[in-house]
């Protein structure tokens, strides 16, 4: 159970990353932003062919990194220069991705198993290795949470200051009135390629630590993801999200572990894995409906208490 | 100052909804000038004040401010010279993000924006002191979400922020419209009051024909893409809005849509 558990965080913790990536598009940006469905494969498509070719596990995170950025600014010059709308751009660099990575890869799917990876470098450290987390079964996990830990925390640092400067500011503006921030001297245009640069290669690292932890790329791995983003993101805001923008991160992270602990329960629970992606359309669905049915919910409430306010 | 030369500028052309916004507009405001500039609906005021901004690329002609030959100039580079206050209160602020938020990026247009902080922790005082001039109390209010503030109260911002940075031309398209009498009376009293201390170069659209008599110091009257009358000084000032609304109808064969209002 522990270990279910502990799964379902790191796994959780791994996508956090994909999860701000679409945090940034989707909530700061204003774009549902499909390049994401194949930015994670491509990081997961770089890292595994470098690591595969003997490179070093960090520099081949770094060159996913790299690919995810480049991603984005494909879709980003779809979008702005050639006025391509931002969901079709976004289908576009996903399709043509698809092909990118089966030749980056050179196949449909690799093993990475007992090659050197992030973290069999961090478990040569000795994380994992004392006898406490020995007889825990830990052994493995370990090294992989504190990668995945610091990866996710070095992130929302960094995001944290960076939505704090002068470039920071105009990208928020860009995503949530682009007149306004056109007329305040902002070129939205660079904003947006900006943002979804950025975005798309915290998804390509997401993409790098996730092929490395499976010790395993596949060039489909990407399908859905968009929408387990979203779901993660939803879940986050609506059950840990509060005013400061550190906070907002750290509910989009929440809120990616938390989505990975349903998936965990329910397929407990007996659910064939095969209807999983079924049941996180639904989830979607419902969580971004939710203001619909507050709506509805909201005056039959308040007639309720009206009721209780007149008897009392 | 500002040359508007020669301005053409059509809608959705070759198509059946071809409509001729600007037709060989032309017109030159001075430095110091106040004009205030009515007309119809569909006149072509807005589309005016977009062309000048460079939200619309013009057809024809071309925009030049302190001859400097504006005409292809992407609009967010045209913002260093132009402070901007719209119609739609929702329009000239950022909901999602705080007063001092907002002033920060006013504060900054028309320079190079960086990786230094987003505010430097000096501006707040300046930020208290300009929020002051509107007497609206919004000093104390700083990291208030600008979404959780009232039309009037955004509109005023949006006016602070235009003229934090000192535009060469501020450019006012009906900013009082959409706001109740009361607060529109405000507002417009603060525009008046910020633009006379400053000696602003202001273009501002009114439908208001007792307003664009009672403020500024030349009135400008569109009529179809173009300028059907254009007074300053003593003139404008025995202007009366009887004689407009004559002009009005001689111009377009019909009445001004809110004759009995302005009249009552
Ligand atoms: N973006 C646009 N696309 C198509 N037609 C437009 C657009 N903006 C304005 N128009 C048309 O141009 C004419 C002038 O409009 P506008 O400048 O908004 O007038 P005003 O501000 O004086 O009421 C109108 O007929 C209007 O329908
Ligand atoms: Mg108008």
């Amino acid at each position: 159970m522990l270990q279910i558990a502990m799964g379902a965080v790191i796994l959780g913790l791994l996508w956090a990353l994909t999860t701000i990536g679409v945090y940034i598009t989707y909530k700061i940006l204003n774009i549902a932003d499909l390049t994401v469905e194949g930015s994670i494969a491509m990081g997961a498509a770089i890292a595994a062919r470098a690591i595969y070719s003997g490179m070093d596990p960090f520099k081949a995170t770094i060159l996913a990194i790299i690919g995810g950025v480049l991603a984005g600014l494909a879709t980003g010059l779809l979008h702005t220069k050639l006025r391509i709308p931002p969901l079709l751009s976004g289908i576009l660099t996903m399709i043509g991705l698809y092909s990118i990575n089966l030749r980056v890869l050179g196949k449909a799917n690799q093993s990475l198993l007992r090659l050197k990876t992030i973290y069999t470098v961090f478990g040569d450290l000795g994380i994992g290795k004392d006898r406490f987390s020995t007889q825990l079964g830990l052994g493995q996990t370990l090294p992989i949470l504190a990668v995945a830990v610091l990866c996710v925390a070095i992130t929302i640092f960094v995001l944290r200051w960076f939505f704090g400067t002068e470039i920071g500011y105009s990208l928020r503006s860009t995503g949530d009135n682009p007149r306004m921030s056109r007329s305040q001297g902002i070129n939205t245009n660079s904003m947006i390629i900006l943002g979804l640069m950025i975005s798309n290669g915290l998804v390509a690292f997401s993409g790098a630590l996730i092929a490395q932890q499976q010790a395993y790329a596949d060039v489909q791995m990407g399908t859905g993801s968009i929408v387990i983003g979203l779901a993660s993101v939803i879940i986050g805001e609506v059950l840990y999200a509060r005013r400061s923008f550190l906070s907002r991160l750290v509910a989009v992270v929440l809120g990616a572990i938390t989505y990975r602990l349903i998936i965990a329960l329910v397929l407990e629970l007996g659910m064939p894995a095969s209807d999983l992606k079924l049941f996180t359309a639904i989830t979607v669905a419902i969580a971004l409906a939710l203001p619909v049915f507050k709506s509805h919910w909201e005056p039959i409430k308040n007639s309720i208490r009206r009721r209780v306010d007149v008897t009392s | 100052m500002l040359q508007v030369k020669d301005v053409s500028k059509t809608f959705n052309q070759g198509t059946a909804n071809e409509t001729a916004a600007l037709r060989n507009l032309s017109l030159h405001v001075k430095q110091g000038d106040y004009v205030t500039l009515i007309g119809g609906n569909g006149s072509g005021k807005s589309t005016l004040l977009n062309c000048i901004a460079g939200v619309f690329n013009v057809d024809q002609g071309h925009i030049i401010v302190d001859s400097q030959d504006l005409t292809g100039c992407s609009e967010h580079k045209r913002a260093k010279v132009f402070g901007r206050v719209f119609q739609d209160a929702m329009v000239g602020t950022s909901a999602q993000m705080t007063i001092e938020e907002n002033l920060a990026l006013a504060l900054r247009r028309g320079m190079r924006r960086t990786l230094s902080r987003g505010i430097a922790p000096k501006e707040k005082t300046l930020f208290q002191e300009r929020l002051k001039i509107l007497e609206l109390g919004l000093e104390h209010r700083l990291d208030t979400q600008v979404g959780l503030l009232s039309g009037g109260q955004r509109q005023a911002l949006t006016l602070l922020m235009s003229i934090l940075r000192e535009p060469k031309v501020l450019l006012l398209d009906e900013h009082t419209a959409a706001l109740d009498p009361k607060t529109a009376v405000r507002v417009l009293e603060l525009t008046d009051r910020i633009v006379q201390d400053r000696q602003l170069t202001t273009l501002m659209v009114t439908h208001n024909m007792r307003d664009a008599i009672r403020y500024g110091n030349r009135l400008v009257m569109m009529y179809d893409g173009t300028i059907i009358l254009d007074v300053k000084g003593e003139a404008k000032r025995r202007l009366s809005v009887e004689y407009l609304l004559n002009l009005f109808d001689q111009a377009s064969g019909e009445e001004f849509p809110d004759q009995k209002a302005l009249l009552a």
